[in-house]
Parts: C-alpha cells; sequence; structure tokens
C-alpha cells in the first residue's frame, strides 16, 4: 500500500508472566500476546478491529500509541516508531479508551478542553472551530460547564471523544467506544463517527465487542484470536469465511410452562431452559411473523429479540473452518 | 497568534489537517516537562479549591500535625539538656533543614509513590498517549498546595534556629544554608524518582520509598552522633541522606564530622544531589519501557 499511514510487520509482544506454584516458589512462563501481527491501514481508512477477550487487541492498540514497547517486529504510524518517539507521535493520534476517561472529574467539562489546547499547543482558532463542531455535532452545549463527575456514562465517552480530536489527529483509536452506553449514545456517538472520517478524513480504528458498531461504520474488519490475526477483509467476507451463511438473530420466548421445543416455520429452536426457548432465524428475516406465529400456537408469556454478536460471528467462523 | 492554514473541507484524504513540525516541539524534555507540570497543576489546584473547605481543614490539620511533630522533640528537651552533644537549636537546625527539603521534595513531586496504583489499575495508559514526558505527569499527579504547611514549618523552626545559635558566619555558611534545603530538596527528588521507577517491576513498593524519603527525614533529625558508624557511612556513601543536612549543617555549626571526612566535603551537596539524578533517571527509562498495563 503506497499510502499506508499505520503498518505492522511481523510485530510480537511477549510477557513473561510469573504465576505463584506455592507460597513461595513461582513458576515463569511465557505469554505470546500478540504473535507475529501483519496488516497497513491506508490514510482514510476506517477499520474494526475484533476479537474475543484476551485475543490480544488491546495490545496491539497499547503498541500502536505508545504504551507498551513491541517485544519484535516493526511498526510505524505515521512514519513514526511508537515506543521510541512517544511524544511526538501523541500530537499525530487521539486515543478513547472506552472503560477510562481523560478528563477532569472534579471541573467543568470545558476546563478539560482548555487543558488539551495547551498540552497539544493548538492554534486558538483552530481549537475553537474544532471544539464547535464536536460540540454541535455530539451535543455538548449543555455539559459544558457541568463537572465531569455529574455526566452519565454516555454523556462522559462523548466529552472524551470530542477531547481526543481537538488536536487534530490524523489517526483516532478507540477501545470500546460504545460499551455500556444505551441506545441513542450509541447511535450519536456512530453517526459522529462516520461524519468525521466521511468530512476530515481522520483514520479510525476501533475495538468493539458490539456488531453494530462494525456493520455501521468499517468497510474493513479484522479478526484477532489467540495474538495473530484470523481474518482481514470486509464484513461480508467474514460470513462467507465461516462459510455457515448470514448471521443469525435470537428469539427468546418464554412460555407458561415447560414444553417440547416448539416448531415454527423459519425459525428452530436452539436451546431449551424450562419454559424458557431460544429460536434462532435469519438476521434478514423479520421477527414480526414468527412472534404472531408462536403467539398463535403457544401460550407465550414474553418475549426478547438478540442481535448476533461478534463472538457468534467468530464462533461461527471457527465451526466453518474446522 | 500562529498562522492557521485553511482547511479544504469535505475532501476524503486532507493533508492540511497534519499538524506543522513546528507546533510539535518547542523545547527539550526538561523544558517541556516543566511546561506540561506547570499546566497539570494548575488543573490540580482548581479542582483542589472546588471543596474549598475541605482544602483549608486539609491545610491546617496538615500545620498542624507537622508541628506537633517538633513539640515532641522540645519536650524530650525539658528532661535532657543535651542529646548526643547537641543542644536543642543545634537539633532544630538538623530538624527544620530537613523537613523544609522534605516537604519542598514531596510537594513538587510527592505523588509518585501513587504511581504503583496507576500502574496496577492501568491508567497510567491515558498518561502516555499525552505529549508530555510521563514523569512530569506522574509528578504533578493530584498535586498537593497543603504541602505547602510542611515547608513552611521546616523553614519557621530552621530560622529559630539560627536566630537563638551563635553562629560564625561566613560567605561560604551564608550560601551553604538556603543550598542545604535546595540539594537537600532534589536528594530526596531522586530518592521519589529512583523508588517510583522500582515499582514498575515490583507493582507496589511506595513504602519502600517511603522508609527512604519520610523515614530517612525522621534520622536525619536527630544528631549524627546519636548512630552507629555504619549507618553512618551508608547514608554518606550509598543512599546520600547525609547530604541532605547532618554534613552542611555540621560545618554551619562548626562541629566535625564523625566519620573524619575533610571540610569542603559539606559544600558537596548540590553536586552529590546531581550525580544521583542520573542512575534515578536512568532508572526511570527503565521503568516505562517495561510497562506492562493492564488486560484492557
Amino acid at each position: 500500500m503506497a499510502d499506508a499511514l499505520i503498518s505492522l510487520d511481523g510485530v510480537e509482544k511477549v510477557f513473561d508472566v510469573r504465576r505463584r506454584v506455592s507460597l513461595m516458589r513461582r513458576e515463569k512462563h511465557r505469554v505470546r500476546a500478540v504473535d507475529g501481527i501483519s496488516f497497513e491501514v491506508a490514510r482514510g481508512e476506517m477499520v474494526g478491529y475484533i476479537g474475543p477477550n484476551g485475543a490480544g487487541k488491546s495490545t496491539t492498540i497499547k503498541m500502536l500509541t505508545g504504551i507498551l514497547t513491541p517485544s519484535g517486529g516493526r511498526l510505524r504510524v505515521a512514519g513514526i516508531d511508537p515506543a521510541r518517539e512517544r511524544m511526538r507521535l501523541a500530537h499525530r493520534i487521539g486515543v478513547v479508551f472506552g472503560q477510562r476517561t481523560t478528563l477532569w472529574w472534579d471541573l467543568p467539562l470545558k476546563d478539560s478542553y482548555g487543558l488539551m489546547r495547551r498540552l497539544y499547543r493548538v492554534p486558538r482558532a483552530r481549537f475553537e472551530e474544532n471544539l464547535e463542531r464536536c460540540v454541535d455535532r455530539l451535543d455538548l452545549a449543555e455539559l459544558l460547564d457541568v463537572p465531569v463527575r455529574q455526566l452519565s456514562l454516555g454523556q462522559r465517552m462523548r466529552g472524551d471523544i470530542a477531547a481526543a480530536l481537538l488536536h487534530d489527529p490524523e489517526v483516532l483509536y478507540l477501545d470500546e467506544p460504545t460499551i455500556g452506553l444505551d441506545v441513542v449514545s450509541k447511535a450519536k456517538v456512530r453517526g459522529f463517527l462516520r461524519q468525521l472520517n466521511e468530512e476530515l478524513g481522520t483514520t479510525v480504528l476501533l475495538t468493539t465487542h458490539d456488531l453494530q458498531d462494525i456493520e455501521q461504520l468499517c468497510e474493513r474488519v479484522m479478526v484477532i484470536d489467540h495474538g495473530r490475526l484470523m481474518y482481514d477483509g470486509p464484513l461480508g467476507g467474514l460470513h462467507t469465511a465461516g462459510a455457515v451463511g448470514e448471521s443469525e438473530r435470537t428469539l427468546v420466548v418464554d412460555l407458561e410452562r415447560e414444553l417440547a421445543p416448539i416448531s415454527v416455520a423459519g425459525a428452530r429452536v436452539v436451546k431449551v431452559e424450562g419454559p424458557r426457548q431460544w429460536l434462532a432465524f435469519p438476521a434478514g428475516a423479520s421477527a414480526a411473523p414468527l412472534v404472531a406465529a408462536v403467539a398463535a400456537d403457544y401460550p407465550l408469556v414474553d418475549l426478547s429479540v438478540r442481535e448476533p454478536d461478534i463472538e457468534d460471528v467468530i464462533a461461527r467462523m471457527y465451526a466453518g473452518r474446522g | 497568534m500562529e498562522a492557521v492554514p485553511a482547511r479544504p473541507r469535505g475532501l476524503a484524504v486532507d493533508v492540511g489537517r497534519a499538524p506543522a513540525e513546528g507546533r510539535i516541539r518547542r523545547g527539550g524534555p526538561v523544558r517541556e516537562g516543566l511546561r506540561g507540570y506547570r499546566l497539570i497543576v494548575g488543573m490540580w489546584i482548581r479542582s483542589t479549591m472546588t471543596y474549598r473547605t475541605s482544602f483549608v481543614l486539609t491545610t491546617v490539620g496538615h500545620a498542624a500535625i507537622t508541628l506537633l511533630d517538633f513539640v515532641a522533640i522540645y519536650i524530650m528537651f525539658s528532661h535532657v539538656d543535651a542529646l548526643g552533644g547537641f543542644t536543642l537549636p543545634e537539633i532544630a537546625l538538623l530538624y527544620g533543614s530537613c523537613s523544609a527539603s522534605l516537604g519542598l521534595a514531596d510537594m513538587l513531586l510527592g505523588n509518585t509513590d501513587r504511581i504503583g496504583a496507576r500502574i496496577r489499575d492501568g491508567s497510567l495508559d491515558t498518561m502516555l498517549v499525552r505529549p508530555v514526558p510521563v514523569l512530569a505527569q506522574v509528578a504533578a499527579d493530584r498535586f498537593a498546595l497543603r504541602r505547602l504547611g510542611r515547608i513552611g514549618q521546616g523553614l519557621g523552626v530552621m530560622g529559630w534556629a539560627l536566630w537563638t545559635l551563635d553562629v560564625d558566619w561566613t560567605a561560604g555558611k551564608v550560601l551553604l544554608v538556603p543550598g542545604m534545603v535546595l540539594a537537600g530538596a532534589a536528594i530526596f527528588a531522586a530518592v521519589m524518582v529512583t523508588g517510583a521507577a522500582f515499582q514498575f517491576v515490583t507493582g507496589d513498593a511506595a513504602e519502600v520509598q517511603n522508609s527512604f524519603t519520610y523515614g530517612g527525614c525522621t534520622m536525619l533529625q536527630y544528631p549524627p552522633t546519636v548512630f552507629a558508624k555504619d549507618l553512618l557511612r551508608g547514608v554518606t556513601f550509598v543512599v546520600p541522606l547525609a547530604f541532605v543536612n547532618w554534613l552542611p549543617a555540621l560545618h554551619v555549626l562548626g562541629r566535625p564530622d564523625p566519620l573524619g571526612l575533610p571540610g569542603w566535603v559539606a559544600y558537596l551537596s548540590p553536586l552529590v544531589a546531581f550525580v544521583v539524578f542520573l542512575p534515578a533517571s536512568l532508572a526511570w527509562r527503565a521503568g516505562v519501557r517495561s510497562y506492562r498495563s493492564t488486560g484492557s
């Protein structure tokens, strides 16, 4: 790739883990958190980086931001070796950790932004312009004078995203940006990221457990497991790679009493637990006729629909391969 | 005011947005560190001021506790006339200078011992993605203005001692007194940085660090003559705490050094502070490079 903003070549991260065997004795063994990963991301791409817990996602992001030093391989972001020139890189990247805020707990939200302006030496006109855009699109106007400790999780996440963008980063890393957010906040965050990528060409790399984040934002997905890159391509291709066909949604029904697995056209029962049954049906199909059919033939008490998540897709991918 | 390059809108690739190289770094790491330190300290002071009553109460409490510390020594002298051959004003000089040094180091970078907690919960991550040296951020973390109380108390006791004592002043001795406080603070600071670096390996060693700083200060409040020679050699040549106040103060008081070192050694404190900062900064760098973060 000619214009690769991020490039990794055989990058490894090995941790020595000491496990306590007895009170005094400890055993040392090595864990390869990232085991030879190579990929490139071009300027302006929006990439989803997914995988089960402990797969090495966060470790990769932390090497890309200079937090962790790789044990081997070559890694460049905007031509910079992150671990060696962490501070120079800091001006070029924005980082949002979903579980960790960088905002000042006791101070009004706008004070944190003022600090960012000074720390990053953002020219005032540029700062005002960036702040105005973020405030407008992330709906922050009402929150600027509120101490951060009084913000809700969704508000704080929006505040954190704005804080990461005031210095015009070329790359934005987001680690679980929608974790714990309600539906409205998720939609706001996604809409903002899409606009950011389309209008300003900011390169975005995000890790998530929410398949909808990927579906709505990323044309390209990378799947990592056990420290290795398992898949790199469009989301659609992930289903094909799984060779199981399209993903499925699940209708969970609570019946009045325990029954044998019910039979409804267009769905199959995948699990029964007392009066509760799980029915899988194609993700593209509507749930409405299914619900009507179940309600017509069986004593239905309650129901819910579950969207497919990343784990399902990946699990199916393995099943398809195996 | 810097010129703002016009930003082309609506382009998929907007090269004009790349920050100008000139903006990226103005000074060396030390200047950048001091600048970042100042900015972050300002934020902490403002944070503290949102709880004004709490600030006033803790400052008063802090000053009262440190004062009681000296009252204990004062009471001891109501029963004895001298300790290890030192009179109350002489001990007050040791006590005050060491207290002021530690207070200064403690205010400026005393929260480096909190790095253990930040390493364990992974919140050091957010510091590592900022364009400010991590040491400056760690030193500024939870900056507490209330520690001015200890510095004030130390300087007060020291002032009383110098006013009471009959010192044979020379130009060198006049310079030695403020030099001793500043160099002493720098030596304590180096010990704090080394301790913080050590926490990258151990995860939590705040108490080891505190035994050298707070524990060291408690020792330095008493005259060196009451301690064993081996301990004196240790704090002179291994962890050079003796240079914080013992050696310079003995010279000011015109007393011989129990280890029999030549008189000019008393003037070496600034040099010693500089020398101990070298291993401290190397240890710190190694520590940051070995940082492992947490699982998520």
